[in-house]
């Protein structure tokens, strides 16, 4: 290297922790010690889009809820509406309704996990504690009924989904044509019983942030992830707040002022209006609006993204709530850091959603399947994951044996927007050369606000220590903090 | 009818001559594992499971092909045979495809439940993943080359009971494979009656219903036994 070349340096978070995944975080330096850019890169490769070809399609839901442990539902859910689509037929409305109450189920227990067990401890401890505190643990210490309450509320969900579905994680009860097995009127009643916890958990939760937001959060709402981009995710008919699709529903892509970029589009058309750019740094894909190019293309999904797209949520607690955030944010809200604000929001309105379902007759209808064989042979199904928009995109050969899979996942969706969050993050707080636990607690923290799923969106999991790296350019090796 | 006694595991058996091993061990009670043994279907001690310890010799022998004979002396278990019978099982793991968690017969696979019963916590092999297909050509049924296990009950119940004779043993050593007709597709094979005998029959989710997705399949080899049943009695008679 050239002595006339001004050093460089590189930092590295690796991994990330209270992520579901592995991942690391590279922030690069310019000579002048300003952040020159940050990456997000996802280091791990899993391989499901190949192995499943040469499968029958019955089987993919079964094989692409083992991609997360977290959210199996939402990769059950879109593997079956893919294949009701290779049956063609229409399933029974009870089936529609049992797989929509699994769904509520299922973001309501993420989002009970994403804020109460990975994000909270940060909020409730503060960025700068002890790292060793600072998670589920430390806060079981410090703040035992909050802890236990997001146990309760995540064990609701899982509850739901077991009652339905025999089994809390990989219930392969979601199948091509509707659902294996119909709601007792005994379990509809076990669920009931559940719901006044769940809402008093929900509103504690909201509560809490609130004032956490109007008091010491206020810096972290402008800095973690606040820029302008597109939104993208399933409205339900006039506009309304969609997690599942179905009739009357369509894709909507909304740009931070609120302009319609394009509304009711249609899962089958998804290679028209997304492409995925590839980066050699990531396995993880880059989607984008074809249309507008990789970078003005970029879009985020998920909690904030539905909440900006939707009129309205369509249940009176969560709209309320609704109101009040865009009474914060404004009508699109651009902030990340809202995300957690949006999924207390939209556990809210799962509950209030849950109710409703629990409380129509035909709930527990016993035809719930409709069978057929093959009669597409190309198909995506569509459901809103916690973490945002799931397209599952099929194609299969006259028997139905898989030829080709795509799947895009929302965490994949949110990569160039999670880029941009630690980037912003990095030049707010970075100075000076030094590493401080905080400032590399608020990057990781800027990750946490999409609640990643690299499992699911490299179709990895396991423990993460933290290596950071301050790196010349020469590669000498400036700094350095790791924790196991 | 002449009788036979012996002793299995130390316990006194008579039982008709000509009848085998299995079935004497059964009569006194002591439990030998079996795979390809299916009653109603000839027996073909393809598996190995049921191997026993006769007194007298070093050759271990199939209960299910070894004729009872008198005062003969039969061991059922045995540190040797436990450790024979687990070694069977790994290798029927390893050799193919198995991936309980997905396959139609979770929950309900002979070769599953066999695995609890000799403990097979892991496997000491390596796992050879082989490349292998699925046919999904039969319009009610689909065969699974990766979970199949060469029992040949799907053979035999074509052949013995529904006369129809679809499937046989195709290649060698390795790179047998259950084939149908003259290696066809199945849905080409015109003999195929599409009874479905062999989809009740198979211990594995090796042949399944083309509809059922995970843990969805579940065998009724009793509706065979009580098919042949029927027959040998000739309860169809007017």
């Amino acid at each position: 290297m050239s002595a006339s070349v001004p050093p460089t340096r590189t930092i590295t978070i690796d991994p990330v922790t209270r992520i579901e995944g592995h991942a690391k975080i590279t922030i690069q330096l310019d000579a002048s010690g300003a952040v020159e850019h940050a990456r997000f890169h996802v280091t791990e490769y899993r391989g499901f889009e190949t192995f499943c070809e040469g499968r029958p399609f019955t089987e993919m839901a079964a094989i692409t809820a083992r991609i997360c442990g977290i959210c199996p539902v939402s990769h059950l859910l879109a593997a079956a509406k893919t294949g009701d689509k290779i049956l063609a037929v229409a399933i029974p409305p009870a089936a529609e309704k049992l797989r929509r109450l699994m769904n509520l189920a299922q973001i309501t227990q993420s989002h009970a996990l994403s804020f109460f067990h990975l994000s909270s401890p940060d909020f409730l401890l503060g960025w700068d504690s002890d790292p060793a505190q600072r998670n589920v643990f430390g806060l079981i210490a410090a703040n035992p009924d909050l802890a236990r309450a997001g146990i309760r509320l995540r064990q609701f969900g899982q509850g739901v989904i077991e009652a339905l579905g025999g089994r809390k994680i990989h219930a392969a009860w979601a199948v091509p044509g509707g659902v294996r097995s119909p709601l007792s009127p005994e379990l509809r009643d076990q669920i009931r019983a559940g719901l006044p916890e769940a809402f008093a958990i929900a509103g504690r939760g909201l509560e809490l942030f609130k004032q956490l937001l109007d008091n010491q959060l206020r810096e972290e709402l402008a800095v973690f992830g606040d820029f302008p981009s597109l939104f993208l995710g399933l409205v339900g008919p006039q506009g309304r707040w969609e997690h599942y699709g179905g009739a009357g529903s369509g894709i909507r892509v909304m740009a931070s002022d609120g302009t319609l970029v394009a509304d009711g589009l249609r899962e089958d058309d998804v290679e028209t209006f997304l492409a995925e750019a590839v980066e050699p740094w990531s396995y993880l894909k880059f989607p984008y609006v074809r249309a507008l190019g990789p970078e003005a293309g970029s879009y985020r999904v998920g909690p904030l993204a539905r909440l900006n797209l939707c009129e309205r949520i369509g249940t009176p607690r969560a709209d309320a709530e609704l109101l009040e955030l865009r009474q914060r944010g404004g009508r699109v809200v651009t902030a990340s850091f809202m995300h957690h604000l949006a999924r207390l929001i939209e556990i809210l309105a799962c509950l209030e959603q849950m109710e409703r379902l629990l409380d129509d007759p035909e709930i527990t209808t016993t035809h719930v399947r409709a069978r057929a064989g093959v009669n597409c042979h190309e198909a995506v199904g569509v459901s809103e994951a916690p973490r945002g928009t799931l397209f599952h995109h099929y194609r299969v050969d006259a028997n139905g044996l898989i030829e080709k899979v795509n799947l895009i996942i929302a965490t994949g969706q949110n990569n160039g927007a999670m880029n941009r969050t630690i980037g912003q993050i990095a030049r707010h707080y970075l100075s000076g050369s030094q590493l401080s636990e905080g400032l590399l607690n608020r990057v990781e923290a800027g990750i946490r606000c999409f609640d990643p799923c690299l499992s699911c969106s490299t179709h990895a999991a396991g423990q993460m220590p933290l290596d950071v790296q301050l790196l010349a350019a020469d590669g000498a090796l400036l700094d350095r903090r790791r924790r196991d | 009818m002449s009788v036979c006694t012996l002793r299995i595991d130390n316990r006194d058996v008579a039982i008709a001559a000509g009848a085998s091993v299995l079935e004497a061990a059964r009569a006194a009670g002591a439990a030998i594992p079996t795979l390809c043994h299916l009653d109603g279907l000839s027996p073909v001690a393809a598996c190995r499971l049921c191997l026993v310890e006769l007194e007298g010799s070093d050759k271990l022998q199939a209960a299910c092909v070894t004729a009872v004979a008198d005062g003969m002396q039969v061991r059922t278990d045995s540190p040797r045979l436990r450790e024979i019978r687990r070694s069977v099982i790994e290798l029927l793991f390893t050799e193919g495809n198995h991936v309980c968690a997905i396959c139609v017969a979770n929950g309900h696979c002979e070769l599953q439940d066999l695995a609890v019963t000799v403990g097979m916590d892991h496997s000491r092999l390596p796992y050879r993943f082989p490349d292998r297909h699925v046919d999904l050509s039969h319009p009610l049924f689909g065969l699974d080359h990766n979970r199949c296990i060469l029992c040949s009950r799907c053979v035999r119940v074509c052949d013995e009971v529904e006369g129809a004779h679809v499937w046989d043993i195709g290649w060698r050593g390795e790179h047998c494979r259950i084939i149908a007709g003259l290696d066809e597709p199945w849905e080409a094979v015109n003999a195929c009656t599409h009874c479905g005998k062999c989809v009740e029959v198979c211990p594995t989710g090796a042949l399944f219903h083309k509809a059922d997705t995970s843990e969805e399949k579940q065998g009724h080899p009793e509706r065979l036994q009580a098919l042949v049943h029927a027959r040998n009695h000739q309860q169809w008679q007017p």
